[in-house]
């Protein structure tokens, strides 16, 4: 789906072009981002989110014109979009992420805790301390997956007080668990950084956000480095954003900072 | 028409029934009115025209483009003159006439089902087929609907949405239709649906009850008439109380296979699909009523009993496939009883009306468990399989589309087999790096299957199903994931995902005749005898589906997790077979 084309078309139609001949006379390369139509905070279909913010200042930088491609992030959302050539770049992938070749990880974020400002922060995943509260957690819904903090209570034996969130489904699953720490549904919301800062940052309850760490001998991360994707094999993209990114790292930053992305150390990657 | 009659007909038929083949004959010998021919699920055509001597005849007599490129696992169905066939999605419904030479398309329905429904839907974008009942064809749509139309005019009598596609809601399933009511059960576990089974009045739309597959015995219609044969099935609210917290609202336990019934007993019977969308360690408990089999009354829903196939299933083994119902002696004793060929690998043979287990028997390469309990019903897991998130395990046979998945197998009483088309393969699941969906950035674990011993990935087995064995097989290099036909012509009918349809001696295997389809086969073959007197072969041709997605979805074969892990067995599929979408029908000359 290229949705330029009509676009210019109408825009030109009084210079009676055609549209192959309109693109033709469009000289700035084009910049192609794919991304969810409606999982902010991250993007949105009227560029609300800070991967629409990042997304632009990087196509502004390198001097080209920005298009979208939207597709729901769920499964085959790599082989819809840059697997079916829709598009170049994918503004945020973790770096690990071995379907695409990516950029060096501009940020690191942390699973973190969410909870009602002056109740007891979460103190960890000592079984003693677990089963006195009830907790939220993000629920993935692929064979044997589980949210790192969600398999970490589990490990520890808390599943009768824990409510999973479909991370698929009407709404952000992080706006769903922020919602029901304010209504008083869960005590604890054990979600992904990025999101529960936004939606806690916007809860008229006023919430606390904490890192949490992940128990000793669990072999799943709680931290993950955050880089663009671009397509196997193009190195050339890839160096063009890695610079980028060096260049522009304050004003990333300043678009996280914006947005309340929690963010953590971890080797300065 | 003639289902008017149904009822007595079917009391009539058991009462004449020979040879332990219970009642199958509900319709005209000639017909084929539902997906599976009859309740008793046994896909036999009493047509014998078409004979082990003459098979090698056969030719095409005319085709039919179904205009979608996806996975067709629909039977087509017949009824007087008409057949009637409905594609994957947008779910066109075609009628054919039959009188005409070539069979030209008397109308079509388009129910223009929501777009969106695609982009949830587990495994490609199939349909299983449509059932007839007093002058009405009944169909689903992926979105979630119920829909009547009229068989003559394709004219739609009624729709009722039954389900919510925003929340992963899809139906795919064969409805049927029993005296008043039309059943019909919901897909999508993964992504959290909570499984129902719903019957709606044929006459109106209307939901007339609904019982769910998890949560309090007042919502999965458990009464006083529960008598499940085993006591781990016995208690207050097990929907409820084998999960933790209320992990049950969104506990899966699908119902997306197929419905018998027994009009002689007046019970339903239905499989329900695996627990979701947590994993095993966050769900601790046997998570009922997953993965097992429910006895149900069909007039107002209530359970008679249930048995659990795969307790607190830890490898996705939906308990949906088909159970048929048979007559037969066992060890020694004439027994109504129910059989049922399980993703977990054994073919169960149940006492219909207790619930009873009388054997379960491994058809497949089994590691994953040791057998079943027969005093107390329970699956015997090997700890050595079980997947734990952070190991690699390898060598789980069978694999998560299990044995057999949802290809259903047909019954002949002439040889009193079991035909059963089926996979065999095994995987291994591997933790790696790190996944991201939705924004949200974990663990995953790949899954990845691949051939299991002897290298054929399918396998076509006839099973004797009072000895509990073996009795032939023939290997094929793909799983066979499309339906088998048993004819009274002692010839069984399959098709394979490189695209042959098979023609074998019902006795021994021994192969007889093989059409080669444009695509891979992973639909449902059926016989009727046409206007002419003659008897002909269907089958849709057009591969996909879980096991083809691979190129009806275009998937990379270079990443072998790609379907859950179905890619990897499948790399070299897309060098044998393209898409399509044809309906094929053969008779003799």
């Amino acid at each position: 789906m290229s949705s330029r084309c009509p676009e210019f078309r109408l825009v030109l139609a009084a210079l009676a072009m055609g549209c192959s001949s309109a693109q033709a006379a469009q000289q700035a390369p084009e910049l192609r981002v794919c991304a969810d139509p409606a999982n902010l905070p991250y993007s949105q279909r009227d560029e609300s989110g800070f991967e629409n913010r990042i997304a632009r200042l990087v196509a502004g930088d390198l001097g080209m014109r920005l298009s979208w491609f939207w597709q729901e992030q769920t499964r085959g959302f790599v082989r819809k979009t840059m697997g079916a050539g829709q598009c170049d770049v994918f503004i945020g992938v973790p770096a690990g992420f071995d379907k695409v070749l990516r950029t060096r990880p501009y940020y690191r974020s942390s699973y973190v805790a969410v909870t009602r400002h002056g109740d007891p922060p979460f103190a960890g995943f000592a079984p003693e301390r677990l089963h006195a509260r009830r907790f939220g957690v993000q629920l993935i819904g692929n064979d044997l997956a589980a949210s790192p903090p969600g398999y970490a209570l589990a490990r520890a034996g808390a599943v009768d007080n824990v409510t999973g969130f479909l991370v698929y489904g009407d709404g952000p699953a992080g706006q769903r668990m922020v919602d029901a720490v304010a209504g008083g549904g869960i005590d604890v919301a054990l979600v992904w950084g990025p999101q529960a800062g936004w939606f806690a940052q916007r809860s008229a309850v006023p919430l606390d956000v904490v890192p949490v760490q992940a128990p000793e001998g669990l072999a799943m991360p709680f931290e993950f480095a955050i880089a663009m994707g671009v397509r196997p094999g193009d190195t050339r993209l890839r160096d063009r954003l890695d610079e980028v990114l060096v260049r522009r790292k304050a004003d990333i930053d300043a678009i996280l900072d914006a947005y309340a992305v929690p963010r953590v150390g971890g080797g300065g990657r | 028409m003639r289902f008017r009659g149904l009822v007595l007909h079917a009391l009539l038929a058991a009462a004449a029934m020979a040879g332990g083949w219970a009642r199958a004959q509900l319709a005209n010998d000639g017909e084929w009115p539902m997906a599976a021919r009859d309740y008793a699920n046994t896909r036999y055509s009493p047509l014998d025209q078409i004979t082990t001597a003459n098979v090698r005849q056969l030719k095409v007599a005319f085709t039919f483009d179904t205009g979608v490129d996806r996975g067709q696992e629909a039977a087509p169905i017949v009824v007087g003159n008409t057949m009637y066939i409905v594609a994957p999605f947008p779910n066109t419904l075609y009628a054919l006439d039959l009188t005409k030479p070539g069979a030209p398309m008397k109308w079509k329905f388009e129910p223009n089902p929501d777009a969106r429904s695609q982009g949830v839907a587990c495994c490609d974008l199939v349909n299983r087929g449509v059932a007839y009942a007093d002058g009405r064809i009944f169909m689903n749509t992926l979105d979630g609907q119920s829909i009547a139309v009229d068989a003559a005019s394709g004219k739609e009598i009624w729709r009722t949405k039954l389900g919510d596609i925003k929340k992963g809601e899809t139906i795919t399933m064969a409805p049927i239709v029993v005296k008043d009511k039309l059943l019909v059960g919901n897909s999508g576990g993964e992504l959290g649906v909570r499984g129902w089974l719903v019957a709606l009045d044929t006459r109106s739309g209307k939901e007339a009850w609904r019982a769910w597959s998890t949560g309090p015995d007042s919502e999965v219609l458990i009464g006083e008439d529960f008598k499940p044969f085993y006591a781990a099935d016995r208690g207050k609210d097990l929907g409820k109380t084998t999960w933790p917290g209320e992990a049950w609202k969104i506990g899966g336990g699908n119902v997306w296979g197929w419905i018998s019934y027994d009009p002689q007993a007046d019970l339903i019977y239905y499989g329900t699909a695996n627990p979701g969308p947590w994993n095993p360690e966050q769900r601790p408990g046997a998570n009922k009523w997953t993965a097992g089999i429910f006895a149900r009354r069909p007039s107002d829903g209530q359970a008679r009993w249930f048995y659990q196939w795969s307790p607190h299933d830890l490898h996705d083994y939906d308990g949906v496939n088909e159970n048929i119902l048979l007559d037969l002696p066992i060890k020694g004793r004439q027994r109504k009883v129910l059989v049922h060929p399980d993703r977990n690998g054994y073919v169960y043979v149940m006492d219909r009306l207790s619930g009873q287990v009388l054997s379960a028997e491994p058809f497949v390469h089994i590691t994953t468990s040791e057998g079943v309990d027969l005093s107390t019903g329970q699956l015997k897991y090997n700890p050595q399989k079980q997947p734990r998130t952070g190991q690699t395990i390898r060598e789980i046979c069978p694999v998560s589309p299990g044995g057999k998945d949802w290809q259903p197998s047909s019954w002949s009483p002439r040889t009193q087999l079991l035909y059963i088309p089926h996979q065999n393969l095994c995987q291994d699941t591997e933790t790696y790096d790190v996944s991201y969906i939705a924004g949200t950035p974990y663990v995953g674990v790949d899954n990845k299957m691949y051939a299991g011993p002897g290298g054929n990935r399918g396998v076509f087995t006839a099973w004797d199903v009072a000895k509990g064995r073996k009795r032939w097989s023939i290997p094929e290099r793909f799983p066979v994931w499309s339906g088998a036909l048993a004819t009274a012509g002692d010839v069984v009918f399959y098709g394979t995902m490189d695209g042959w349809f098979k023609a074998v001696d019902a006795r021994n295997g021994n192969p007889l005749w093989q059409f080669k389809t444009g695509s891979g086969i992973i639909g449902q073959p059926v016989a009727y005898r046409g206007p002419d007197g003659k008897q002909y072969v269907a089958i849709l041709a057009g591969v996909g589906g879980w096991a083809g997605a691979i190129v009806s979805g275009g998937l990379d074969p270079r990443d072998g997790t790609g379907a859950k892990g179905f890619v990897n067995a499948m790399k070299d599929l897309p060098s044998y077979t393209g898409k399509g979408g044809t309906l094929y029908v053969f008779a003799l000359p």
